[in-house]
């Protein structure tokens, strides 16, 4: 499985990016990590006349705190994620990171990478539409921003346009006390695309009332589902396991999941339903006891 | 724990020893078939049809060959009447078997042309420019359609799709079964899976114009694979010679290599360069030797209402795939430890094998022993609950007794040796089956499933060619050898060659290890080496667990000569007779007179250099063969189809603890422990290596592995993301229980165990899900039994 | 399509080369390097048999063009051992504890088990697992890797 022929560019800078993916128009494919595109080349699957090698360019790989998020440039590394300092402050998207394939498929995956191919199962997008992640991408000309739910399309869709560079993605934090997330993925083996994953994470006050929620699934075949619309009966609320089963039972109504080979779709539906609901009860027991242990 | 006193005679064998292989293997400086490239070698890559079933109308290879560095394109028209066909197993000869498909093609996969350039990229470049323009043409996927006359022929020319239908009847069956208080009757579905190897098959074929040899240095484990080339080729036998001591990467039975190596020969020929071929992933998993069985089983138990069980029915439809490889053999290998471990009286047994629109089924390790291990283990776990009995005591009830060996079973095979409770006892024991019952329980209190499985299995070993008169009266052949060649040349050193490749068996460790224990010499000082076909003895492969029996009985008897002839030489020098004589590997003295010793070191001067000094008539030198016949081979089987089968009988228990998340279905394995009894090991740290690796295999079998096929026959697992391989977090913690009960055919007492942990590992699994499914009166009857599947299960309404 | 000039080191040496940027960085050491102890198992980052480290780190050398590594650093199994004739002790203890068969992936494993090793001198069997559950093995059902790795670990008094 020997990659079709094309000519490599090795970009120096993010203004560099943008000339090459100018210059060669449509035929053009952006390399960082490459666990994604490069089995894909190998397979003959994609066949770009001309690779932009991203890998080097240091501006994208920059993590930064700004007021309300964390910016993380789109060449940042999966494995410097897990233990950087700053992505701490958003502890669902470091606490995801091991979930992503193995050791070595995170020594070059990079966050930008996994966003842009934007696999259905894959955890980071996920992650991105949950926490309400800000894509920032950028042509010659134009610079634009994407909430994360607006910029996944379909299956290995985004609203990338042939000459874009995703350049870096902002992660809001959450502030204050009561705070409790969970990530849930079942694959047949540890490292695999899941067949379904869920993440939650919510803010519960003192008196253990729910004051926000965010959480949805992904695998489900397309793009990932966030469920926010339909959280606004449970605000104010203390989330009872009645409330919870309820809750996951109505969201999962409304995704559309797959059958492949794996899992057909009335498994991947309970399955969706069943890890939402765990995630739900496992962040809010995190939630909960963080107020206890406030009181020690 | 202390190793049995079997061990305690011997001053190598069964001791700790690192592998000789594995010097070679941790530093990277292995020769595997990809890392050999000869001075001017073109590269092979394959254009293969996406189509179940179709006919060629036309290939168009113009802009292909106008790719700079493109040497050739192939196509089935060209080399199907330059080459003969491979036949069957079976008496089927218009199954024929060509490396291309022509005119027609016969599944998804299947190898329609061939491209040749100086490189693998630009082969791969112009075989994508290849236009092959197909016109579709009806299939058959299922086996129980394609069994009927009316389906679709894959073989036009056969007539039929049943191309093996056998119904077997060993002692009074249906009288039997009057007399059974019950009959049980159900069916269980083996997927179509392998062991896959982590190499996939690669060859290079070098002819030489000058001296009429074709070269094949190949990544193969095939009996009579040097033969089947050349007939194939129309060359004389002794005009095709494969390299031995290329190192396989993994094989397990799989590496057949026929189709790849009379493709790439012809090509070498036509072209007089070096031709290498290194299947990709893709081409290895649609359309190389990668399938397995695929067989459905229909079993009937008749038994007492104390637990006796008497009688068997078993039918096994076997879907080979578009042709016939070492299929349908694998129906017929199970023949000899048909009903397993047990004192079942009659067997009757219908194997059929049946031609479908898919990738041909190949050789897997066990040789379709482990799938009817898991039919046979699954109904007696059936029985088992239907009696409401312990599934440990129903076995007890039922295994053959350590007293009653050599057992003869219905269909003609002798056990030789065993004591099969002890060995489930020890294992239970080293489980810790009270402990396991209150985890079970536990899990079950948490509002988990979980289950206990329990197999106890036969791993019949040392090979014999019986089942191929067995399945073909036409061939009637009753050889089974192996050989080795020892000597010790002028500087008394030992070398030893034998004759087959090795994939990951450790035969040089094996055969050191042999040969230093009978000539008392430390096996690190033994070189064994790989001959290649033409300079090699006669040899049948490492198949059917068959090298530590007969390799290492070779390499025994070899070095025993060579023995004999050392005691001779020296007896010689004090005028006595051999039997006075007392050898210690250092030297040989006179019994009771030390002092009138001879070295070692002398000994081979005489040999080689004083003639003078030798025993009349004796030749000189020192340098011995062996050739022997698998013992208990040489019959032809009856007209009932009896006949004995392998020579030496080794015999697994498997314990598992499994629980499995309802809600998710997935099955999570918690306590693993294989009691197992292969006689005397000679290398006891291979023996084991085998048998965890044999084990993964089986969870792989069980839990996760198959070679699926859409609706319209298109091939679904071309890649490791669709076929799913068990990696360190799938396989658990595994313990080992050694047991010894020598077998008497043997020099050592040893036994095979090459297929070991493979055999009884998805029986087992399979048992711990029903176990845990059975609180909920439910039960699954086929393999994979994947989270969706067991899942599945849970929500269907079907009681037992 | 234009060759590309390569400069990397591999194994403690200077290497130089004008490739196809297609050439994947295992057939570049494969073919180009004659560094055949590196494997190709599967050429789409599943089996892990082509794991190499590249500035220490291990990556699957098939999901990397030759190019990508250019001033990079690749240590190969052939540059795991401290001298001619010697092993190192990852290497010395997959002989000792048989924690391989057919040798096939243990190229692989040995250099994710090194990196391991160098990140985390005293894994647990859970740490070692994790570790190498991006290597496939089809003939020691990892066992006996397991026990290597503790083993090359384990205090010494």
């Amino acid at each position: 499985m020997k990659a079709a022929p094309f000519d490599y560019h090795l970009a120096e800078n993010l203004s560099h990016t943008k000339n090459l993916l100018k210059e060669y128009g449509d035929d053009v494919k952006l390399i960082a990590g490459g666990q994604s595109l490069v089995p894909m080349m190998a397979m003959r699957l994609a066949k770009p006349s001309h690779l932009i090698d991203i890998a080097r360019i240091d501006e994208l790989q920059l993590i930064s705190s700004l007021e309300e998020s964390i910016r993380i440039g789109a060449g940042v590394k999966q494995c410097v994620l897990e233990n950087h300092p700053l992505t701490s402050q958003i502890p669902l998207l470091s606490a995801v990171v091991p979930w992503i394939g193995h050791h070595q498929t995170r020594n070059r995956g990079t966050i930008g990478g996994s966003l842009a191919h934007a696999d259905p199962s894959a955890e980071l997008p996920l992650i991105a539409v949950i926490l309400q992640a800000k894509i920032h991408c950028e042509n010659i000309d134009t610079q634009r921003i994407n909430s994360a739910k607006d910029f996944f399309l379909g299956p290995m869709w985004t609203t990338l346009e042939a000459q874009e560079c995703l350049t870096h993605i902002d992660w809001p934090i959450w502030h204050g006390t009561g705070i409790g997330y969970a990530f849930e993925e079942t694959s047949i083996r540890q490292g695999d695309f899941a067949m379904a994953s869920a993440a939650t994470q919510l803010q519960v006050d003192a008196s253990g009332k729910l004051m926000r929620i965010h959480c949805g699934v992904g695998g489900m075949g397309g793009t990932p589902y966030s469920f926010e619309d339909m959280t606004s009966p449970l605000i104010g609320q203390t989330l009872s396991k009645e409330l919870i089963h309820g809750f996951s039972e109505q969201a999962i109504q409304q995704t559309e999941p797959a059958t492949d080979l794996h899992a057909n779709a009335a498994y991947r539906r309970n399955l969706a339903k069943t890890l939402l609901r765990r995630t739900i009860e496992q962040s809010l027991a995190m939630a909960t006891s963080s107020f206890q242990h406030h009181l020690r | 724990m202390s190793q049995s006193p079997h061990y305690d005679e011997f001053t190598y064998i069964g001791k700790h020893r690192r592998a000789v292989e594995h010097r070679r293997f941790v530093v990277g400086k292995g020769n595997y078939a990809g890392d050999v490239l000869k001075l001017g070698t073109l590269h092979v890559a394959i254009v293969a049809s996406p189509y179940a079933s179709a006919k060629i109308l036309k290939i168009d290879a113009a802009a292909a060959l106008a790719i700079p560095g493109v040497e050739a394109v192939v196509t089935g028209a060209e080399i199907n009447s330059a080459v003969l066909p491979v036949l069957p197993g079976v008496d089927a000869p218009s199954v024929k078997r060509f490396p291309l498909a022509h005119e027609v093609t016969r599944y998804s996969g299947e190898w329609v042309c061939v491209v040749v350039a100086k490189s693998r990229a630009i082969a791969e470049d112009a075989a994508e420019l290849i236009q092959v323009d197909y016109e579709e043409l009806p299939y058959v996927l299922d086996p129980e359609i394609a069994i009927k006359d009316d389906s679709h022929h894959v073989h036009a020319d056969a007539g039929t799709n049943l191309i093996f239908n056998r119904q077997f009847v060993w002692g009074p069956v249906e009288e039997d079964f009057t007399k059974a208080d019950h009959q049980l009757s159900y069916r269980v579905k083996w997927a179509r899976s392998s062991t896959v190897p982590i190499e996939t098959f690669a060859l290079t074929c070098e002819w030489s114009d000058a001296t009429g040899i074709l070269d094949i240095w190949a990544s193969v484990q095939m009996p009579k694979y040097p033969e089947q080339i050349a007939s194939a080729l129309q060359l004389p036998t002794n005009s095709v010679r494969v390299h031995y001591d290329v190192d396989v990467g993994g094989s397990y039975g799989v590496k057949r290599g026929l189709k790849h190596a009379i493709l790439v020969g012809y090509l070498a020929k036509k072209l007089g360069k070096p031709i290498r071929f290194i299947e990709d992933r893709l081409e290895n998993m649609r359309g190389g030797d990668m399938q397995g069985p695929d067989r459905l089983f229909e079993v009937t138990l008749g038994f007492q209402q104390d637990g006796e069980i008497t009688c068997m029915k078993m039918c096994a439809l076997e879907d080979i795939g578009a042709y016939a490889g070492r299929s349908p053999l694998q129906l017929g290998k199970p023949i000899g430890a048909i009903s397993g471990p047990y004192r079942i009286k009659s067997v009757s047994y219908l194997a059929q094998a049946v031609l479908t629109n898919k990738t041909p089924q190949e050789a897997v390790r066990g040789f379709g022993q482990s799938p009817t291990n898991y039919a046979l283990e699954s109904g007696i776990d059936k029985v088992a609950r239907f009696l409401k009995m312990d599934p440990i005591a129903l076995r007890k009830r039922n295994l053959i007794h350590k007293d009653e060996f050599p057992y003869l079973i219905p269909s003609g095979t002798s056990y030789d040796s065993g004591d099969y409770s002890t060995v489930l006892d020890k294992a239970l024991a080293e489980a810790n089956l009270n402990q396991l019952i209150a985890q079970r329980d536990a899990f079950r209190a948490e509002g988990k499933l979980a289950g206990i499985g329990i197999s106890t299995c036969l791993e019949p070993s040392g090979g014999n060619s019986s089942f191929e008169p067995l399945f073909n009266p036409k061939n009637e052949t009753t050889t089974w050898m192996e050989s080795c060649v020892v000597k010790i040349d002028l500087g008394g050193r030992v070398t030893a060659l034998m004759a087959t490749s090795s994939s990951g068996q450790a035969h040089e460790t094996l055969v050191s290890t042999v040969v230093g224990e009978v000539l008392l010499q430390h096996p690190d000082s033994v070189r064994v080496l790989h001959a290649d076909s033409l300079n090699a003895l006669p040899s049948n492969s490492p198949v059917g667990s068959r090298m530590a029996i007969m390799l290492g009985g070779a390499a025994a008897g070899a070095a025993k000569k060579l023995k004999a002839k050392l005691i001779a030489i020296a007896a010689e020098q004090f005028g006595v007779s051999s039997e006075d004589m007392t050898f210690t590997g250092s030297e040989v003295f006179v019994n009771n007179a030390p002092e009138k010793n001879i070295t070692w070191v002398d000994l081979v001067a005489i040999a080689h250099r004083k003639y003078h000094q030798m025993p009349k008539g004796m030749e000189p030198g020192l340098q011995e063969k062996f050739v022997w016949e698998v013992p208990t081979g040489g019959d032809l089987p009856d007209e009932q189809g009896r006949v004995h089968m392998y020579p030496c009988h080794s015999f697994e228990s498997h314990v598992v603890l499994v629980s499995i998340d309802p809600e998710i279905g997935k099955a999570k394995i918690h306590r693993y422990v294989c009691g197992h009894d292969c006689g005397v090991m000679i290398s006891p740290d291979v023996v084991h290596g085998m048998t965890y690796g044999g084990i993964a295999h089986g969870i792989g079998a069980a839990l996760m592995e198959k070679f699926a096929y859409s609706a319209e026959g298109q091939f679904l697992s071309g890649t490791f993301m669709d076929y799913l391989l068990p990696s360190s977090s799938e396989v658990p913690a595994i313990t080992i229980i050694d047991h010894c009960t020598p077998s008497p055919l043997t020099e050592f007492g040893q036994k095979g165990s090459g297929e070991a942990g493979y055999l009884g590992s998805p029986a087992a699994i399979a048992n711990a899900i029903n176990d845990a499914l059975a609180t909920i009166n439910k039960s699954i009857d086929f393999l994979p039994m994947t989270p969706n599947a067991i899942w599945n299960a849970i929500q269907q309404d079907t009681t037992y | 399509m234009k060759n590309i000039s390569i400069n990397l080191q591999v194994n403690g040496k200077q290497v130089s080369s004008n490739i196809e940027p297609r050439t994947s960085l295992v057939d570049f050491l494969r073919d180009e390097l004659r560094l055949t102890g590196t494997h190709v198992g599967c050429e789409h980052g599943i089996c892990g048999a082509c794991t190499v480290l590249l500035n220490g780190g291990p990556v699957r050398s098939c999901c990397m063009f030759a190019v990508q590594a250019n001033g990079l650093e690749v240590t190969t199994v052939e540059g795991l051992a401290p001298e001619r004739g010697q092993l190192s002790k990852i290497q010395d203890a997959f002989c000792e504890k048989h924690g391989l068969q057919c040798g096939f992936c243990t190229p692989g494993m040995l250099i994710t088990c090194q990196a391991l090793i160098n990140k985390n001198p005293h894994p647990s069997e859970a740490e070692i697992r994790d570790a190498i559950s991006g290597n496939l093995c089809r003939c020691t059902g990892y066992q006996q890797i397991v026990d290597a790795v503790v083993f090359a670990t384990k205090e010494t008094s």
